[in-house]
């Protein structure tokens, strides 16, 4: 009884047939068990900041592109002649029709911002760690399945951009040695993208991947709620825990937490709105001018990119003019993400306590990425090509400077490293020389030069910048 | 022999094409979508000087009116064809069929083309035709070389011709590099009267672009109104709930 009565129940109701109906409901099914379980009676650490509004407002944005999804399903025409007009008459004919194509159009690019910032948020405060590393490889299958249902949803407006993004993207299939070429036609279902694989697409964008989305994104929840969330200060505060078994830092999620997101959905609702109504193409960021023309399978575009949240992934690609290099560099590039876990072995969670270099590699990492988007959005010139290459190997540097600071490393490891880091570059360098950017290729070659110098043979002299702090036993508040 | 030298000359037209495109800054358009009055203008040098050839075929009359502040009467006796229903699209008389012949290539659908060109685009390119007794219409344009369109507002801009510079390049070779407009023949507006009006086409083809821009950001300001008030008071009863927690 005084366990039943301690924990605050938030369904009671007391008397009259709202209590009945949910006593008849509990002997059937477990709303009230699931609801204080998963909700009012999950504790959360109470240090909770910034970086954790972008979990539920993730939940809230695939909300809205399910719904609005579902409108715009009613008046879509999945077929090559009806379905840019189709675009059109939900745009000027459909009551409100406008409205939910761009909460749909705006909304798909805003999940990437802030997919994006929830996944750095992982980074900064070493979410993936143990005992959370199936959490995060979730969280990287809902990403990776969210990078298809974009892909699939962005070519159903049936514009130029749509077009030959869908045309070059699925040609990358064809890179596969031996099977490439019927690979790449299995996919498209004909030998140049065209109805029929705007056909398969709309299928998949409206039935298989929002299935596969909202299951995973159930798995990601059940195993959260599994290990408890992670806090700014990287402690487990199922450590400490009070004589009744409640974390002595943990707080309920319902109410704390629901009013606090909230607070933290009213203000991205106000942003959302500011872009919906403001400009929805966000100078072509969001809407890019080129889809404003139909799909023409005769006429080239000059310039062919991916919306934004594809640029880094394109940079990376294009950067290398061999296309299966280029392709397995991109694979590469977010297959590592899903290895995170095992190559920051660091006990040490978050970025606080773990020495001043740390939290520079992290900001220099997640410059590198937002360069990265930058570049896959310039035309392909040599130049872009070289900047790019240049900030890929940041990329990757990032995580061969995480692995080395797992552990205290000798000045002479660290050293070693540098010089196996830099060699390894000018191989490459000197595999793809090519004499008309030998200027470029020697100037730039001071990128991950200076990058290594910082990270690899600075803490060799000074070792104190990568030493981690004494981290607290119980979470700092306030 | 001479068919052989003409085909090989004519190959290389898209080169010097290439070349003058290089460097024509567009000019900014200032257009303003709530100035009624141009969109009213624009919407009628549209129907009479574009729909000759263009369409646009999303764009219903009775919607134009609507937005425009035109009652049905006066779009039927304005902007519509005779016997045509307020509810039709703007679909241009010519056929299509016949419009390719003429031209080479169908008169492209203008619904979308603010959006897909840009303003500043449309704004320049309308008044940057020019003679040129070498292409089958009379005229080129410096925005965009060979286009297939004649220059179908002379009466109102009057003729010009371009006054190009030959730049050479260190090897010997040359280009051309545009450099002014002179006036040829005088059009029915003065200069400031014709950028007027050009100023009221592209308006007119930025407001067909997007509809709804004109009531949205009405709409924008009291959804973000009401969420600043909605986020005062989410905010003080987070931190009346929050008081608990030390």
């Amino acid at each position: 009884m005084s366990q039943d009565a301690k924990k605050r129940d938030y369904l009671d109701v007391t008397g009259g047939w709202l209590h009945t109906l949910r006593g008849w409901i509990d002997a059937r099914f477990p709303m009230s068990k699931l609801w204080n379980e998963q909700v009012a009676q999950y504790y959360a650490p109470k240090n909770f900041n910034f970086w954790y509004f972008f979990g539920s407002i993730a939940l809230l944005i695939l909300v809205n592109q399910i719904v609005t999804g579902i409108f715009l399903a009613m008046n879509y025409q999945p077929s090559a002649t009806e379905a840019f007009a189709s675009v059109q008459y939900i745009m000027r004919d459909v009551n409100w029709g406008w409205l939910i194509r761009y909460m749909h159009s705006v909304g798909a690019s805003l999940f990437f911002v802030v997919v994006y910032l929830h996944m750095l948020r992982g980074v900064i405060y070493g979410s993936y760690k143990k005992p959370r590393e199936l959490l995060w490889i979730f969280g990287m299958l809902i990403y990776v399945a969210l990078m298809g249902e974009a892909f699939m949803g962005y070519l159903l407006p049936w514009g130029q951009m749509s077009y030959w993004g869908a045309q070059v993207i699925t040609s990358l299939f064809g890179a596969v040695p031996g099977i490439g070429n019927g690979l790449e036609q299995w996919i498209r279902g004909d030998y140049a993208v065209s109805g029929i694989t705007l056909n398969r697409f709309f299928a998949l964008h409206v039935v298989a991947l929002p299935l596969v989305l909202v299951g995973l994104v159930l798995f990601h929840l059940i195993a959260l709620h599994e290990v408890g969330s992670n806090n700014p200060d990287g402690v487990e505060i199922k450590k400490h825990k009070g004589p009744d078994g409640i974390p002595l830092d943990g707080i309920p999620f319902h109410p704390y937490y629901t009013i606090k997101d909230i607070v933290g959905v009213t203000v991205f609702l106000a942003i959302f709105a500011a872009i919906i109504f403001f400009s929805p193409g966000l100078h072509g960021l969001f809407l890019e001018p080129a889809n404003f023309e139909p799909a023409n399978p005769l006429k080239t575009p000059v310039d062919i990119r991916p919306l934004w949240y594809f640029g880094p992934f394109y940079a990376i690609l294009r950067s290398i003019p061999n296309k299966l290099l280029g392709i397995s560099s991109m694979g590469l590039a977010i297959v590592i993400l899903f290895l995170l876990p095992w190559i920051d072995r660091n006990p040490v969670k978050s970025i606080r306590y773990r020495g001043p270099l740390y939290r520079v590699l992290v900001f220099v990492f997640a410059i590198t990425f937002i360069i990265l988007g930058y570049i896959g959005l310039q035309p392909a010139t040599p130049f872009w090509a070289q900047i790019g290459q240049r900030m890929e190997e940041l990329y990757f540097l990032f995580f061969v400077v995480s692995w080395i600071y797992t552990r205290p490393r000798s000045w002479v490891f660290l050293a070693l490293a540098f010089l196996a880091v830099m060699a390894v570059i000018t191989a490459f360098d000197w595999l793809g020389w090519d004499a008309a950017i030998a200027h470029l290729k020697i100037y730039s070659w001071l990128i991950p030069g200076i990058y290594s110098m910082i990270f690899l043979l600075l803490p060799a002299f000074f070792s104190k910048l990568v030493e981690p702090l004494p981290v607290p036993e119980r979470v700092t508040w306030k | 022999m001479k068919k052989i030298l003409a085909a090989l000359l004519f190959s290389l037209l898209p080169l010097a094409a290439f070349a003058q495109d290089e460097g024509v800054p567009l000019q900014h358009t200032n257009i303003n979508l709530s100035n009624t009055a141009s969109l009213q203008r624009g919407a009628k040098f549209f129907v009479n000087y574009c729909m000759g050839c263009h369409s646009a075929r999303y764009v219903r009359y009775n919607r134009v009116g609507k937005d425009l502040g035109l009652t049905d009467v006066q779009l039927e006796s304005y902007l519509m064809p005779a016997g045509g229903k307020v509810s039709d699209t703007m679909v241009s008389a010519m056929p299509q069929a016949d419009a390719k012949k003429w031209f080479g290539i169908p008169p492209p659908d203008l619904s979308l083309e603010a959006d897909s060109r840009g303003t500043d685009w449309i704004y320049t390119y309308l008044k940057s035709f020019y003679l040129d007794p070498k292409s089958t219409t009379g005229v080129n344009n410096v925005v965009f070389p060979h286009t297939a369109m004649p220059q179908v507002l002379w009466e109102l801009q009057g003729t010009q011709k371009a006054i190009f510079t030959i730049v050479r390049n260190p090897d010997g070779s040359a280009y051309e590099v545009f450099n002014r407009f002179e006036p040829v023949t005088p059009g029915k507006l003065t200069p400031e009267q014709f950028d007027r009006a050009d100023r009221d086409i592209t308006n007119f083809l930025a407001y067909m672009s997007d509809p709804i821009a004109l009531k949205s950001r009405d709409l924008g300001l009291r959804v973000i109104g009401f969420l600043i008030i909605f986020f005062v008071f989410a905010y003080l009863l987070k931190r009346e709930i929050w008081k608990k927690i030390h």
